[in-house]
């Protein structure tokens, strides 16, 4: 896959330019996850998500064939590049998982706390949740991520992300940005990127939702900011809470012009 | 429940590099749940990989294989739209078969 290699390139780019982080990536870890993005267990969660959406479900029995994710009912392709969005039926900023819920709602009758629940799958259960995310999601393969902020409310929205990503909270006095400012930090050995960076900001954006080894599972932006907010020892961060969405405004749309490749693959 | 496959076989040369995708929880039975009780043993027990019908790997495997397992193995003599079929069947009887073309070099 070139945008793979063109990613692994960009980070030996980065080694070489910062020779403080030349040890943090080593080669072999490239190559294995070169290895797994040709391929890439994640597959097996956009082919799933590919038949639950078309299935009948919930007490209503209907698919999520009628859902509108910004296009018109049932237009995927593309949807995801232009996520979050403003929605006027629910006078809502929602990005794609809160979306969903809103058609698993409305179209197939389930009961969003229930949905909440099991959002997230784990070693017991597997998540419709993130399967469905993940096939929309590819529906915008090779498309560019394009967030605008023609509405006030994606504009305040986004302002709001803005705010957070640079605002330090809680008791480790942790930002986004502590983790996310510069280049060559990392946890463990596991790189951060630089979200400072256009071109490390787009990378980020446009290979989630990604499939974690090390959770044997398909993970969501959601996800992703639960766990960092968790990291930060900041109280549990609500799924699809505004501050998550208002996040996600802010980071798609800083990595706007990134070619959307997912799912991802990730340590 | 199982899950489809996903086979990948491209040719290289005369040989087809083949990588399949299963879904599968691969339990080792050694984890145990939220309900603090133990999962049981719950894996592929064997692979069958066929090329136009002729069996060209039988595998016996075992728990210590990892959760949604990868298996990539190379055929010689394969040529474009040969049919490679792959069929696994787990500790509980639960089994599944997929079949893939060769695809030619690109």
């Amino acid at each position: 896959m070139p945008t793979t290699r063109a990613g692994i390139a960009a980070i030996a780019l980065a080694c070489l330019a910062w020779p403080g982080a030349a040890y943090t990536q080593s080669d072999s870890l490239g190559v294995g996850r070169k290895m797994l993005a040709e391929d890439n267990p994640g597959e097996l969660w956009v082919e799933r998500g590919k038949r639950v959406f078309a299935e009948p479900r919930g007490p209503k029995r209907a698919s999520l064939e009628q859902c509108d994710f910004g296009l018109g009912p049932g237009k995927l392709e593309g949807a995801y590049a232009a996520l979050p969005r403003y929605f006027s039926d629910t006078d809502k900023v929602q990005d794609l998982e809160s979306r969903l819920v809103t058609c698993m709602v409305n179209l197939q009758g389930f009961k969003s706390e229930d949905l909440a629940k099991t959002a997230m799958g784990n070693l017991d259960q597997m998540s419709d949740m993130e399967a469905l995310a993940a096939y929309i999601a590819s529906r915008s393969n090779g498309m560019k991520m394009n967030v605008r902020l023609s509405h006030q409310k994606e504009y305040d929205l986004y302002k709001a992300g803005e705010y957070i990503f640079f605002r330090r909270n809680g008791p480790t006095d942790f930002a986004c940005v502590t983790c996310h400012g510069d280049n060559g930090k990392r946890i463990r050995l596991q790189d951060l990127p630089n979200m400072m960076d256009p071109k490390q900001m787009q990378e980020t954006v446009s290979t989630w939702p990604a499939y974690l080894g090390t959770q044997s599972n398909l993970r969501t932006m959601q996800w992703r900011l639960k766990i960092c907010y968790w990291q930060m020892r900041l109280p549990d961060l609500p799924y699809l809470s505004d501050l998550s969405i208002a996040i996600t405004s802010y980071l798609n749309y800083q990595g706007n012009g990134a070619v959307i490749q997912v799912p991802g693959v990730k340590r | 429940m199982a899950e489809p496959m996903k086979i990948r076989a491209t040719l290289q040369g005369d040989v087809a590099d083949v990588r399949i995708l299963m879904m599968h929880p691969m339990e080792t039975g050694q984890r145990k749940d939220a309900k603090r009780e133990v999962v049981p043993l719950h894996f592929i027990q064997s692979v069958v990989v066929t090329h136009n019908g002729k069996t060209v790997l039988d595998t016996q495997w075992s728990q210590a294989v990892s959760r949604n397992p990868f298996l990539g193995l190379r055929i010689k003599g394969a040529k474009a739209g040969d049919k490679i079929g792959v069929t696994w069947i787990d500790n509980k009887g639960d089994k599944r078969t997929d079949e893939a073309t060769v695809a030619p070099a690109s």
